[in-house]
């Protein structure tokens, strides 16, 4: 057992906690729903480490078991985000424009995603 | 880690999840203002990608890339067809469902690992062994809560607690389980088996504990299972080695406890009473305890006289509930406060922190409707404004309007801030029918001389409103 090891990764596990309510006491109540979906999304990344154990010479999961976990964490991701995205795209300071207010059909939200989802 | 993966690339690697770990927190810090807050969120799907990204030089493709390929494919499929077609009333139950599926993840990763580590061959140094066992029992209680969760909201079983006898016991009972596990796991007793005890009883615990949490209290609930698919990614990372698992998942524990807190402070209650409290349980042991009067009298009022109310009115004030949320009215209820808006009527939204089933849910749902959201009023603003308001418009809300919260010390509600709706002129309640709401408790708020029911479905009644105003 590497202890150096240990207390480093300890250390950025509690400045990493320390900068997560930091930030997030700053988050307005209207944007919880968001933010929690947004945090969601974020612990997708354990999806890196699905990847990790399943795309290996010999998963020890099986290769069943191990696209399960890359399923799963990878639905978490993707799931997570574009849920965000729907919610964000509904906040606005003003109210749209005449005829455009029965909220987001299917359509005009496809292409409002697809610009958002220009990085 | 991995034996192919050469230092120069391991060092570019670890560059990358600290730039990943960099968007992340930027990401969240944008979100403190809805104007940033899109920006916010490409900022942190950039950080995934770039992970993903990296994470990609470590794969060993050449032996089975198709599992990566098949697992992340589907999971995108599946995963942004379901974001897409869900109605944002169903918000909730996505939220809990997306967030099951990464616990699960970090369980079946943590007992991938534990595998490959083998204990029977040799000992595993111990750091990696406990944080591979807690990672399966944080995990595994965040799948199975999860889909709990996901089955009530989405009414496939009752949103009601469901309570059985010595239900404290079980659970504790399973814990210990879980825990003697970990502790097996450490010393090296029969590790494996150990392991995979501690898995199943931290599953089966996972299943019992949301089983008797009600309706209400699932914002407290859905944001403490995030906390726990947090931490279970970050403990991941410490059974890995990968900095980035444990920077994330410290992020997202951080901000679901913080949250949860959050939840529990605006019902004035500790979180542990909203976890063994079951306020159904309440009801049984304290009868009555409600101060209304065996003779209280409702006055039941009429669409056309409410609609004059309203019209003639200078401040009304929405008070919108999971009631607004079940009968999908927030478009009307927008449509509502146009048509008074247009009549010169100043219109608010008073939104209390636990109103809906997560945090902020009617927030989203008025967003939904293209409600500015300057126009939504926090419970500490608005309270203050009751008093001078004509028309406070209870739609679907009633534990959070209750004046025994306030005063009356024998109700299992006293102590929770609610909004003060009773201070207002005039409060009209649109109630489906008089059964109480989800703590069980009468609310004397209805008995009291300034308040007019309005009976029916929410929807139904703000639409026939609608037309009601319109043609004055």
């Amino acid at each position: 057992m590497n202890y150096a090891h240990l207390l480093s990764e300890l250390t950025i596990f509690v400045l990493a906690v320390f900068v997560g309510v930091e930030v997030i006491s700053k988050v307005p109540p209207t944007l919880h729903t968001p933010l929690m979906s947004a945090t969601n999304a974020i612990h997708g990344i354990v999806l890196v480490g699905a990847l990790l154990i399943a795309v290996v010479a010999e998963p020890h999961l099986g290769p069943a078991l191990s696209i399960l976990a890359v399923f799963l964490a990878s639905l978490n991701v993707f799931g997570g985000y574009v849920v965000t995205q729907r919610m964000l795209a509904m906040f606005r300071a003003r109210p749209q424009a005449a005829g455009d207010d029965k909220g987001p059909v299917r359509d005009d939200l496809t292409i409002r995603l697809t610009e958002d989802w220009k990085p | 880690m991995d034996a192919t993966t050469d230092s120069t690339t391991q060092l570019f690697i670890d560059a990358a999840y600290i730039v990943t770990g960099i968007c992340f927190i930027v990401g969240l810090r944008l979100m403190n203002s809805p104007a940033t807050a899109r920006r916010g969120n490409t900022v942190s799907i950039a950080g995934m990608v770039i992970a993903l990204g990296a994470t990609c030089f470590q794969l060993d493709f050449a032996a089975s890339w198709w599992i990566g390929v098949i697992g992340l494919g589907a999971g995108a499929f599946v995963g942004i067809y379901f974001a897409r077609a869900v109605k944002m009333t169903a918000m909730p139950q996505m939220v809990a469902i997306f967030n099951g599926c990464g616990g699960g993840a970090a369980a079946m990763v943590a007992s991938a690992e534990y595998l490959r580590l083998n204990p029977d061959l040799g000992p595993v140094p111990l750091d990696l062994s406990i944080a591979s066992v807690l990672t399966a029992i944080i995990g595994a209680i965040s799948f199975t809560g999860s889909v709990i969760a996901f089955l009530k909201l989405q009414e496939i079983m009752t949103g009601r607690p469901i309570v059985y006898p010595a239900q404290q016991v079980v659970n504790g009972l399973l814990l210990v389980i879980a825990l003697a596990g970990l502790v097996c796991v450490a010393i090296g007793y029969l590790p494996l088996t150990a392991f995979f005890i501690a898995l199943g009883a931290a599953a089966l615990l996972g299943v019992l504990f949301v089983l008797p949490i009600g309706g209400a209290d699932m914002p407290v609930i859905i944001s403490l299972l995030n906390s726990f698919t947090g931490l279970a990614a970050a403990l991941t990372g410490f059974a890995l080695n990968n900095d980035v698992l444990i920077i994330s998942g410290a992020l997202v524990g951080a901000s679901g406890t913080l949250l949860t807190l959050m939840m529990g402070k605006a019902m004035n209650r500790s979180v542990a009473n909203v976890l063994f409290g079951a306020f159904g349980s309440v009801k049984k042991s304290d009868g009555g305890g409600s101060s209304v009067a065996a003779d209280a009298t409702v006055r039941e009022s009429s669409v056309d006289d409410v609609a004059t109310m309203l019209a003639g009115s200078q401040l009304v004030v929405v008070v919108p509930g999971y009631g607004m949320a079940v009968a999908q009215a927030q478009h009307a209820v927008r449509e509502l406060a146009d048509e008074l808006e247009k009549r010169g009527v100043e219109v608010k939204y008073a939104i209390h922190p636990v109103a809906g089933r997560m945090p902020g849910h009617m927030n989203v749902l008025l967003a939904e409707a293209n409600v500015p959201y300057p126009a939504l009023i926090d419970m500490e603003d608005i309270n203050p404004e009751f008093p001078q308001t004509n028309v406070a418009l209870v739609i679907g809300a009633n534990d959070v309007t209750n004046p025994d919260a306030r005063s009356n010390q024998s109700s299992p509600i006293y102590g929770m801030p609610i909004l003060d709706v009773d201070k207002a002129e005039h409060v009209v309640v649109l109630k489906r029918s008089m059964k109480p709401g989800f703590a069980g408790i009468d609310n004397p708020l209805y008995a009291l001389d300034n308040t007019s029911m309005l009976f029916g479905d929410a929807k139904a009644s703000v639409d026939k409103l609608v037309t009601a105003v319109k043609t004055m």
